[in-house]
């Protein structure tokens, strides 16, 4: 008796796992699908875009549209903002989150409750409530037009950022740094030789997902960049979205737009593991 | 709340680390020595956390105010800046656009709950010995990584009511799509749509996370005495759970007020009627486009604050949570 009912729940179990995974295959379709038909867009003729039935598989592969995407329009410049902005930003503001983090969880630091809440309320106060104010500070100092207010507001640290690490560092044992400190190393030389190695794996993290967001940010450049050979890939692409599609050419839309998502989905499909367990933790810890 | 806790867990063992410093005899000079060296410390740890107490004057609590105030005139952003008292808030109130901006906002959020319950089944599912789950995970996590200014110029090529791939989808099984980003009725719906196929995979994750670490004792009690697999969902699943799902509702409302991006790519003039027009995009439109500096930045305060109430919420019951955990 209890042998034939282990045997049913192993073959109904066995049933169950085929239907789910059924039902996450078909959904991982779903999700990808719409990924899989901008790629597609892009390599076919303006005429096979609005071919009914759709074709999937374009007839001859026009690659010719990531040719001529460099030379018509604004993506090369586009790249080359994106990458000043999102690389001087991370790592400038991941150097600056971390010493910050060091003192606030390691260090005697005066007044830390009040600078802790302090910095506490600016993660309170979201973006669209300070971007007037802002912009019109930056406008008055002649920034608009340029990459700077872009970059320098987020040099100064990412509050999410310095909390993430300073609860890393609690974990690192006081008695490490005040040994450090009987040895007679600097300040600056137990945060660089000694820190730094310690939270390297939550920084990795941290920079890649800091990286992604400030690729991917939109609003702020809209604000400030006007002149299409300044602005931002996001910004070149959403232009390119309006003047291209009035000349129906959507293969070469979609080509700048997959363009545009490839290098974050390259870096993220290289440090996977690392990203997704930093995201999960993020999560856990709350 | 692990938070506010680590500080007091901090500031004890500092105060605890000072009384034994008299301790090592070898290096702490006597006397004055020891807070020379606290000085010295103290001088040092407020350098390093000088940038981002720096930034924060600069360019978060000098803007507040200057919003605070701004909000108050009748200002084009350029020219002086005439104090009206509180007329910008009172025009709110009667200010149809707005009241419609904000009614599309909540709208929106109607997404949160179908994207949580999705990918909570999602991670159910997931937390099973499957073949090919990484690649499965990666597939889900692919939409969340994605330049949203691509995904949301992609999308609205795919509710193209002729040429769509939405619209060809639902062909397959019968029906008939409509032109969506062009219909009062489904503008909303679309962009929903989008926005819980864009965080399902973040959602998906973290519950995931949850989820593996709930001890499978548990489970295996609860199938010997008998519960079935409901029961064992309804009584350890979303109870565990619960703190995740808190975090996501709490993270979802605070993105999704400020929600922008998707609406200003897809639907450039609003969408018709206004119906898709968000509370940000309105914001922005009426500064950046109107030059209402003044009227704006009384809207982005009063959002600010929707905000800002919420944030508190979270900071009150996740307090809560974690005792209930502990």
């Amino acid at each position: 008796m209890a042998h034939t009912s282990t045997l049913s729940r192993r073959t109904s179990s066995r049933i169950t796992d085929t239907v789910v995974w059924v039902v996450l295959a078909t959904g991982a379709i779903v999700m990808i699908a719409p990924l899989l038909w901008m790629f597609s867009t892009s390599l076919k003729t303006k005429l096979e875009v609005f071919a009914l039935p759709p074709v999937w598989i374009p007839e001859v592969p026009q690659w010719d549209t990531y040719v001529r995407m460099w030379t018509d329009s604004l993506i090369l410049s586009g790249f080359q903002n994106s990458l000043i902005v999102s690389l001087t930003v991370t790592i400038i503001g991941t150097f600056t989150c971390s010493l910050a983090a060091f003192s606030l969880a390691k260090l005697r630091l005066p007044f830390r409750n009040t600078i802790f809440i302090g910095l506490l309320t600016g993660i309170m106060i979201p973006f669209p409530t300070l971007m007037i104010p802002q912009f019109v500070m930056f406008s008055r100092i002649g920034w608009v037009d340029t990459l700077l207010p872009l970059i320098v507001p987020a040099i100064f640290g990412n509050i999410v950022m310095i909390f993430f690490l300073r609860q890393y560092l609690e974990n690192v044992p006081n008695s490490l740094v005040e040994a450090a400190k009987i040895d007679g190393a600097s300040y600056w030389q137990i945060f660089w030789r000694m820190i730094m190695p310690i939270i390297r794996p939550a920084v990795a993290a941290q920079f890649i997902l800091w990286f992604m967001v400030v690729w991917n940010d939109y609003l702020a450049p809209i604000l400030y960049l006007n002149t299409p050979e300044r602005q931002t890939l996001q910004v070149v692409i959403a232009n390119m979205n309006v003047q291209y599609a009035t000349q129906r050419d959507y293969p070469l839309i979609m080509g700048a737009s997959t363009v545009a998502l490839l290098p974050i989905l390259v870096v993220f499909l290289v440090f996977q593991r690392q990203i997704i367990e930093s995201v999960a933790l993020t999560g856990t810890k709350g | 709340m692990t938070t506010s806790s680590a500080t007091t867990v901090g500031s004890t063992a500092t105060a605890g680390l000072r009384g034994s410093a008299t301790k090592p005899p070898r290096t702490a000079p006597p006397g004055g020595g020891s807070t020379r060296l606290h000085r010295h410390e103290q001088k040092w740890a407020l350098i390093f956390v000088a940038a981002p107490v720096i930034g924060y004057l600069a360019f978060t609590l000098y803007p507040v105010c200057f919003a605070a105030y701004a909000s108050l005139t009748q200002w084009n952003g350029l020219g002086p800046m005439r104090f009206v008292g509180l007329q910008n808030y009172a025009n709110l109130l009667g200010d149809e656009y707005f009241r419609i901006s904000l009614f599309n906002t909540f709208f929106y959020m109607i997404g949160i709950p179908i994207g949580l319950a999705l990918s909570l089944a999602l991670a159910i599912a997931m937390n099973r010995k499957l073949y090919g789950l990484t690649a499965f995970r990666t597939i889900y996590y692919i939409p969340v990584i994605s330049s949203l200014a691509a995904i949301a110029i992609l999308w609205q090529w795919a509710y193209n009511g002729d040429f769509g791939l939405m619209n060809q989808a639902l062909a397959l099984v019968g029906i008939d799509g409509p032109n969506w980003l062009a219909s009062t009725t489904w503008s909303k719906p679309a962009i929903i749509i989008m926005a819980v196929w864009k965080g399902l995979g973040y959602s998906m994750l973290l519950y995931l996370a949850a989820i593996q670490s709930v001890p499978r004792s548990l489970y295996e009690a609860a199938q010997l005495d008998g519960a079935g697999a409901w029961q064992r969902f309804r009584a350890i699943t979303l109870p565990m759970v619960r703190p995740v799902t808190f975090f996501l509702v709490v993270t979802n409302i605070i993105a999704g007020a400020q929600i922008f991006t998707e609406i200003n790519i897809m639907t450039p003039t609003g969408g018709p009627e206004y119906s898709t027009a968000s509370a940000v995009w309105h914001i922005w439109r009426q500064a950046f486009r109107y030059q209402q500096m003044g009227y704006a930045t009384a809207m982005a305060i009063v959002l600010g604050i929707l905000i800002l109430i919420i944030t508190l919420i979270q900071f009150r019951l996740n307090r809560r949570n974690s005792f209930v955990i502990d």
